[in-house]
């Protein structure tokens, strides 16, 4: 109970922040909207190929990118905690009752909450763009959920690598090593069937190409609940694997101290 | 007696590449006083007050704060106690009103008595007028007295303030310490100041205990602690290093504990007045030209010199930094 209630206290700590700068959530869409574009003109005739499955490549590609922003902002998490530690304010937490968890958990709430904001804009924007979702409402807000099941996870493993490398170059050299690679071995950009073996086989071990799966499959209906179900099931275990790494994170930070 | 409010029992800490932070630490806190810890820079202090506070765990040693055992009851403990670090702490994204509720929900105080207290300590620090502000803008002295009214939101009973007036300009740092003095007899709060400003220790402190490399090696009141320090402080300056010789100075009636550093000399002398003539005899005689004598009632420097073996300056140059 305290947990929640100290969560719920952290989260708008965090918010606040955020309401306070919104045009932040409009600086952090740019790239995407970028991609959907770009890449949705660039790849248009991929569409075409056989064995692609689609017909229009941008309906195909607009679940994928909303995944893949809300995996990449998420992985920046860690930044704003990086700036907390630095300034002295995770000690001073360190030192009140406030619940442990609660201290990442608040960051990783408030992450998720940036993100369906943002996730909601792209899908307005992928319309605007000649996307459809033929699940419909329904369908969004399972792609939404999915990308939530992602965002998570990575927010939390942000932290977790803050807590533990404490240098802002390092979490940057990190991400920026990781999001393509990660976003290039899943069915992001291109249907499964086109990617190259090893690849299909990489793929099936990344979390990322979980979210896609089940993310297209909740927005088109490809694959039935099924298909979103398991996926779901996969991105949970993550994310308790993610939140359980973090906590360790937070007992070594206070060890080192 | 009155019970000990803090209580440390031989404090062992060590920080990887074998730095020994504490070497068997131990001081009591009598409830309701403002006690120092004073020492130079990386002398071990802030990692006591780490360890106090329940931030870091000690290699061994325990330490008592408030009644509970800091490890075994650290939630207990953060309950009872107000921490102002060093480098204070306050989200400055968000106004001062802002930190102090949330300092106090963490706290678990209610929202109507929340709302009280904060508009009370707000007034009482002088930042009613800037409650609504975000701190970012805050002077120095404001960010710090923000950084104590946070502390005591919740009414602790003991206050950990380490270095509470480092950084800040002498105007405000003697408003830092009214605030202090007024804390500790209005409200009967214990305080644990450290800090390596002297004369900050002499005029808050009534019990200290001075900190040399994790070790204490005195303590009591500033004034026992002048007081064993027998007649009065001598000290010379020469026109150059003096090499080798001691000019049978050690051999003086009178003169004491001499040591050199650079081209001061420092001695205790029985009666200082009486002594001077002698040693500037005893300098001329080897031919060794004197640029100032001063003659002084033993300060916590000397106190600091006679126990760490070392002058205070001399410490907080040699002594690697540990933050």
């Amino acid at each position: 109970m305290t947990a929640l209630r100290h969560t719920g206290y952290m989260t708008a700590t965090h918010l606040r922040q955020l309401w306070r700068q919104p045009w932040w959530i409009a600086v952090s869409l740019v790239q995407p909207v970028i991609w959907l574009l770009l890449f949705g003109a660039l790849f248009q005739s991929v569409a075409d190929l056989p064995g692609f499955g689609s017909d229009s490549y941008i309906a195909f590609l607009a679940p994928g990118i909303v995944i893949m922003t809300a995996f990449f902002s998420a992985g920046w998490t860690g930044m704003g905690l990086l700036e907390d530690l630095d300034r002295g304010v995770t000690e001073r937490l360190l030192v009140s009752p406030i619940s442990r968890p609660a201290l990442l958990a608040g960051r990783v709430v408030q992450q998720t909450i940036t993100m369906v904001i943002q996730s909601l804009i792209m899908v307005g924007i992928a319309l605007l763009a000649g996307a459809t979702f033929s699940n419909g409402v329904l369908g969004v807000a399972g792609l939404i959920g999915v990308a939530a099941l992602i965002s998570a996870p990575f927010a939390a493993l942000s932290t977790a690598f803050a807590l533990v490398t404490r240098k802002e170059e390092t979490l940057i050299a990190t991400l920026t090593f990781l999001q393509l690679p990660l976003s290039f071995i899943s069915s992001t950009l291109i249907a499964k069937e086109l990617m190259p073996g090893w690849m299909q086989t990489a793929a099936h071990f990344n979390p990322v190409e979980w979210a896609v799966v089940a993310g297209r499959a909740a927005a088109l209906g490809e694959g039935g609940f099924g298909v979103v179900a398991s996926r779901a099931g996969l991105l949970l275990a993550f994310l308790a694997l993610a939140a359980w790494l973090a906590l360790r994170a937070l007992e070594s930070y206070q060890r080192s101290l | 007696m009155t019970p000990n409010a803090i209580e440390a029992e031989g404090l062992v800490k060590h920080y990887p590449g074998d730095l020994l932070a504490l070497d068997r630490l131990s001081f009591a806190v009598e409830e309701g006083t403002v006690f120092g810890l004073l020492g130079p820079n990386g002398a071990g202090k802030s990692t006591a007050v780490r360890i106090a506070t329940t931030l870091a765990r000690a290699d061994s040693g325990s330490a008592r704060v408030a009644g509970h055992d800091v490890s075994a009851e650290p939630t207990e403990v953060r309950r009872l106690i107000g921490v102002v670090a060093q480098r204070g702490g306050a989200d400055r994204e968000a106004t001062a009103r802002e930190n102090l509720r949330l300092s106090g929900r963490l706290q678990g105080i209610r929202w109507a008595e929340l709302d009280r207290r904060i508009d009370e300590l707000l007034e009482r620090f002088g930042l009613a007028d800037a409650a609504d502000r975000i701190v970012r803008g805050f002077s120095g002295g404001m960010e710090r007295r923000l950084d104590i009214a946070l502390a005591l939101v919740h009414r602790p009973r003991v206050l950990f303030l380490d270095e509470p007036t480092t950084g800040l300009d002498p105007e405000v740092r003697a408003d830092m310490w009214q605030e202090i003095e007024r804390l500790a007899r209005d409200e009967g709060i214990t305080v644990l100041l450290t800090t390596h400003y002297l004369e900050e220790a002499d005029r808050l402190a009534a019990q200290l205990a001075i900190v040399d490399r994790g070790r204490v090696v005195a303590t009591g009141s500033p004034d026992e602690l002048k007081r064993e320090l027998r007649g009065d402080a001598l000290h010379v300056e020469l026109e150059r290093e003096l090499n080798g010789a001691r000019a049978g100075l050690d051999r003086l009636p009178g003169l004491s504990e001499v040591t050199f550093d650079g081209r001061w000399l420092r001695a205790r002398a029985d009666d200082g007045a009486r002594a001077v003539p002698a040693v500037l005899a005893a300098l001329d005689s080897h031919g060794v030209a004197v640029a100032s004598v001063t003659v002084a009632r033993p300060s916590l420097d000397d106190v600091y010199l006679r126990y760490a073996g070392r002058t205070f300056g001399e410490a907080d140059r040699d002594t690697a930094v540990v933050a």
